[in-house]
């Protein structure tokens, strides 16, 4: 037992790299994409302080807008516009209709209202575009499709393009928007807000309007994370579920940190992967759905504010 | 006018701390208690059957996680696996031990459930909020796997389903499927009654308070001499042995066997959760609220909109009623966020002003 538990997989590791190198590859590009949805949950904590649930129905339903007004005979780089612009409204109408009555309210009625808001995304997408499961248009967003062998450590890895060109694009999107929060007026004035809701409007920042911009960036998060699952399995209502998958990551990289969902969407990537992969025969498989939990109550129990998460202090 | 406490004195301590200190709130409740057990029969199968059976196995788990959330303010996203653990449990009892009242087991089922969450509930000592609520998730999906990959649980049926036995209590088959709606409807209805009166008085009582410290601001709690450890550990046992019970209730006497590991799904927790906020948190009375609503209205909108003359498909029903369900939460939380329950306080206090508020 403790042979199969403690030596047999590192075994297996070192007997076939080429396993464990594309074990480690799916792990890094499920990480990526975890550590997207991660980032859209931390946007909107950071700014407004709301445990945002709608974050995983958000991804769907931007992959479903995009797809469906595809389908209804929009050329596919309006409909991505044009999808762009439903995100907006979105984001306009949850800080018009949602946050702003609900405003000094204790967090969990502001989280139990995003609830409302996932039902609400969940009703207006099956009621608009039907409730059943679509194909990404990869082709028509330019995505690449294929894969590449590479010959390596005496075995062959097979890189999806389509994971490649994911990993790129999220590289992007954070850096870009990590320079977004450095560099320009709103993402100081963002920076400000998440520090402290009362300075910042003291010197004069509109609450509202950080909002509707953090949450319509959010948005934007969400379409792309969209577009990539999309494209990995299909548009559907099962795709929320990769939400839940995303908790995990943000208690291990802290609710407030954006280089902690990044480093955590990566480590609970490969640490699911690989713990699927040589540990999870041991006990039936399937072991992935819980994994990345227990991997996140372990890292809890030692530093309860998540990896990079801001020290919590407590005063009576 | 006719809600007023004006004239009834108290001249005892006993008298002055009652669950009902004003006569017309006793009234009141027995008037209710009475309306359950005679009148509510006699509405018929449909009714008791898809309307009241599941309205009350709701209103155990609502209690239950209201202890948890409500009262002490831990966070818990583990409900459903803990339900599963009260009907996965009372299963293997009443398999086991088939001689024994199956009442017993579905009672003695939420002892297992609690030591369940009593173990889910440590990192509550050190984790809090919602780094908590995801922590209790681990619980959800880690128990859920167990329900579907250790087959000793469903005793190695091919189907994987829980197959609930045909049980008799006084010669009247209570589980199983010659159990009528009306003799499963009566016995729910007596265990809920008689849990909803503990819990209730639990929550006044000494373990209340401290719970209630616990959870209006915990280190202060501490300085003040309670113990956490004890304090949210009892927090979780209780709550989790309400939940086992509802759990092992929705399985033997609602949906009488099936496809337990989808029924203890994520979804429930979320829905247990939504009742208990929807109904106001820290209130038991919320409890009935936010399971009447929650459980109603998408009834309302599969049957009685079509009985008044509106008629939608059942696909457009089910998705119209998500949006409704959605706008409903949002539209409460802004009207009154402190629940429904907060709103009947209001509604009375009303009363006993009127006519004349001034």
């Amino acid at each position: 037992m403790l042979y199969n538990v403690f030596i047999d997989p590192f075994l297996q590791m070192v007997q076939a790299p080429d396993l464990l190198v594309q074990t480690l590859w799916e792990g890094l590009v499920a990480g990526v994409l975890y550590a997207l949805i991660a980032l859209g949950f931390v946007l909107i904590f950071k700014a407004s302080g709301v445990f945002n649930f709608a974050q995983g129905i958000m991804v769907v339903f931007a992959a479903l807008t995009l797809v469906g007004l595809y389908e209804k005979g929009v050329p596919a780089l309006l409909a991505l516009i044009l999808t762009i612009g439903v995100m907006y409204v979105l984001a306009w109408s949850t800080e018009r209709f949602v946050l702003r009555p609900l405003v000094n309210q204790p967090d969990i009625i502001l989280f139990m209202a995003t609830f409302g808001l996932t039902y609400v995304l969940i009703g207006l997408g099956e009621f608009i575009f039907g409730g059943n499961t679509k194909t990404m248009i990869t082709e028509q967003l330019f995505l690449p499709k294929g894969a590449i062998d590479v010959q390596m450590l005496g075995g062959r890895v097979t890189f999806q393009k389509l994971d490649i060109a994911a990993a790129v694009i999220a590289g992007a999107m954070v850096a870009g928007l990590a320079a977004f929060f450095q560099y320009t007026r709103i993402g100081r004035a963002l920076r400000a807000v998440a520090d402290s809701h009362k300075a910042a409007l003291s010197v004069g920042i509109s609450l509202n309007q950080i909002w509707v911009i953090v949450w319509f960036t959010a948005g934007i998060v969400a379409l792309v994370t969209g577009i990539m699952w999309g494209a990995r399995s299909d548009v559907s209502f099962g795709l929320q579920i990769i939400a839940l998958k995303a908790l995990p990551v943000l208690i291990l990289g802290g609710f407030t940190s954006v280089p902690g969902a990044i480093v955590g969407g990566l480590i609970i990537g490969i640490g699911e992967k690989l713990g699927e992969f040589y540990w999870g025969p041991l006990v039936g498989g399937g072991i992935e759905s819980w994994l990345a939990f227990l991997i996140a109550l372990a890292f809890l129990l030692f530093r309860p504010q998540g990896l990079f998460g801001d020290k919590i202090i407590e005063r009576i | 006018m006719f809600y007023r406490e004006a004239g009834q004195f108290k001249s005892t301590y006993e008298s002055d701390m009652a669950v009902f200190p004003i006569r017309q709130d006793l009234i009141g409740v027995l008037a209710i208690i009475a309306v359950a057990y005679v009148l509510i029969p006699m509405t018929g199968k449909f009714f008791i059957g898809t309307v009241m059976i599941p309205f009350l196995v709701f209103v155990m788990a609502s209690i239950g996680l209201n202890i948890l959330t409500g009262y002490t303010g831990l966070l818990s996203l583990g409900t459903g696996a803990f339900m599963g653990v009260g009907a996965y449990a009372c299963y293997k009892l009443t398999t086991i031990f088939p001689g024994v009242n199956i009442l017993i087991w579905i009672v003695v089922s939420g002892f297992f459930s609690a030591a369940i969450g009593v173990l889910f509930g440590l990192p509550s000592l050190r984790i809090k909020g919602f780094y908590l609520a995801v922590a209790t998730l681990a619980a959800q999906f880690f128990l859920q796997w167990c329900f579907v990959r250790i087959p000793w649980l469903f005793n190695y049926n091919a189907s994987g389903a829980i197959e609930v036995p045909a049980r008799m209590v006084l010669d009247i088959p209570v589980t199983g499927p010659n159990a009528t709606e009306l003799t499963r409807y009566y016995v729910l209805l007596t265990m809920v009654v008689f849990f909803t009166w503990i819990a209730s008085n639990l929550v006044r009582g000494r373990y209340g308070r401290q719970w209630m410290a616990i959870r209006d601001m915990d280190i202060a709690a501490e300085l003040m001499g309670i113990r956490p450890l004890q304090a949210k550990l009892l927090s979780f046992a209780v709550s989790s042995f309400y939940c086992g019970v509802a759990g092992a209730m929705m399985m033997f006497l609602w949906y009488g066997g099936g496809e337990a590991s989808d029924a203890f799904n994520i979804n429930l927790s979320f829905n247990i959760l939504f009742m208990v906020i929807i109904g106001g948190l820290g209130s038991m009375i919320g409890c009935f609220f936010g399971a009447a609503m929650l459980h109603l209205v998408p009834i309302f909108l599969k049957f009685g909109l079509p009985a008044i003359g509106f008629p939608i498909g059942g696909a457009t029903a089910e998705h119209l009623t998500h949006l409704i369900i959605g706008v409903l939460i949002i539209f409460f939380l802004i009207v009154e966020p402190h629940g429904l329950a907060r709103l009947w306080a209001t509604g009375k206090q009303k009363l006993r002003m009127w006519p004349f508020p001034y």
